[in-house]
């Protein structure tokens, strides 16, 4: 998969690095601020209330 | 017919693509293949480590600041609530010495996720403080701390029952389990302070002492709503408490950690005292 996306960034090795860099972080980012908090609540251990 | 090869266009080599692929070669390729994706699963699990621990901290302080200007602005407006006449003094029976007038605890009229007290722990940190907002709905509490729906509101006979996080989302009650007897749990309200301590012997550190039996400390189910009752343990209300409720163990939602308090003399007035009672700062 990541020699798949490699093999296809355009430009030489050093901008394929930032390049490679970026796309990290636009997923990392992705996931953090969007993809984790809508996922969170359905996980167990953020339940701090007694109820029936 | 020159036999001579073409040094400006060499032949090309055969195209291996045309190969049929070995079955081997397959095999290796999804093996890589799942390397990478459980490599890269564990990346996002890591991840989701990070986003709990320090996003969810970012995102939970700018809900708080958020929520400390609007409700600071709300008590610097219009009041939302009614200040009542101290209660009369009732008529001493056989001999007994008439008790002091106490001020009655405002009533307080609020909305769900609207913010309407703020929360100081001196045990839990010199500067600790919280808003309480109103429900404990996930969406509530990710902002900080949560007023359970139908209980008493501060000072209020009955029980004031608040749900907060244990890790992450600003972590209100992370170290709820250093909480010893004695210990002071000061309300703000919009006209007053509220303090309440927390049940139990302060000399022995023993939860268990206090005469109406309910402890200062317990680990209870998650099922076991009795905590938040009006009187902690399931009876009508007898008297002002607050209720503390959070997860347990740290990491897990196994059972929940609860604190009782008990309200601890009578309303201080925010006029008489702006900066908060003794309690606060001892």
């Amino acid at each position: 998969m990541y020699t798949w996306i490699w093999r296809h960034l355009p430009g030489n090795a050093a901008a394929k690095t930032l390049a490679a860099l970026v796309l990290v972080l636009a997923v990392a980012a992705l996931l953090l601020f969007v993809v984790f908090p809508e996922v969170e609540p359905l996980l167990p251990f953020t339940n701090v209330t007694v109820d029936q | 017919m020159s036999t001579a090869v073409d040094v400006e266009n060499p032949p090309s080599p055969t195209p291996r693509a045309a190969e049929p692929r070995r079955a081997g070669d397959v095999v290796r390729t999804v093996i890589r293949g799942i390397g990478q994706t459980l490599i890269t699963f564990g990346l996002v699990a890591l991840l989701f480590v990070v986003y709990e621990l320090y996003v969810t901290d970012f995102l939970s302080a700018r809900d708080q600041d958020r929520l400390s200007e609007q409700i600071e602005q709300q008590w610097a407006d219009a009041p939302t609530v009614e200040a009542p006449a101290p209660e009369p003094v009732p008529a001493p029976t056989e001999g007994a010495p008439a008790p002091a007038p106490q001020p009655a605890p405002e009533t307080i009229d609020v909305g769900l996720g609207e913010p309407f007290a703020k929360l100081y722990i001196p045990r839990l940190g010199e500067d600790y403080n919280r808003v309480i907002v109103e429900g404990t709905a996930q969406v509530q509490l990710e902002q900080g701390p949560g007023h359970y729906l139908g209980t008493a509101m501060p000072g209020q006979q009955g029980n004031f029952a608040v749900a907060g996080h244990r890790v992450g989302r600003g972590s209100p009650f992370l170290d709820l389990d250093r909480m010893r007897p004695g210990d002071a749990i000061v309300v703000e309200t919009e006209l007053n302070w509220y303090v309440y301590r927390v049940l139990g012997d302060p000399a022995t550190g023993d939860f268990g002492t206090d005469p109406s039996g309910i402890p200062g400390q317990q680990i209870v189910r998650p099922e076991d709503v009795s905590v938040i009752a009006p009187t902690p343990g399931g009876a009508a209300a007898t008297d002002a408490y607050l209720t503390l409720t959070t997860c347990h163990p740290k990491y897990s939602a196994a059972q929940r950690l609860i604190i009782h308090a008990r309200l601890d003399g009578s309303p201080v007035s925010k006029a008489s005292a702006p900066d908060g009672p003794p309690a606060l700062n001892g």
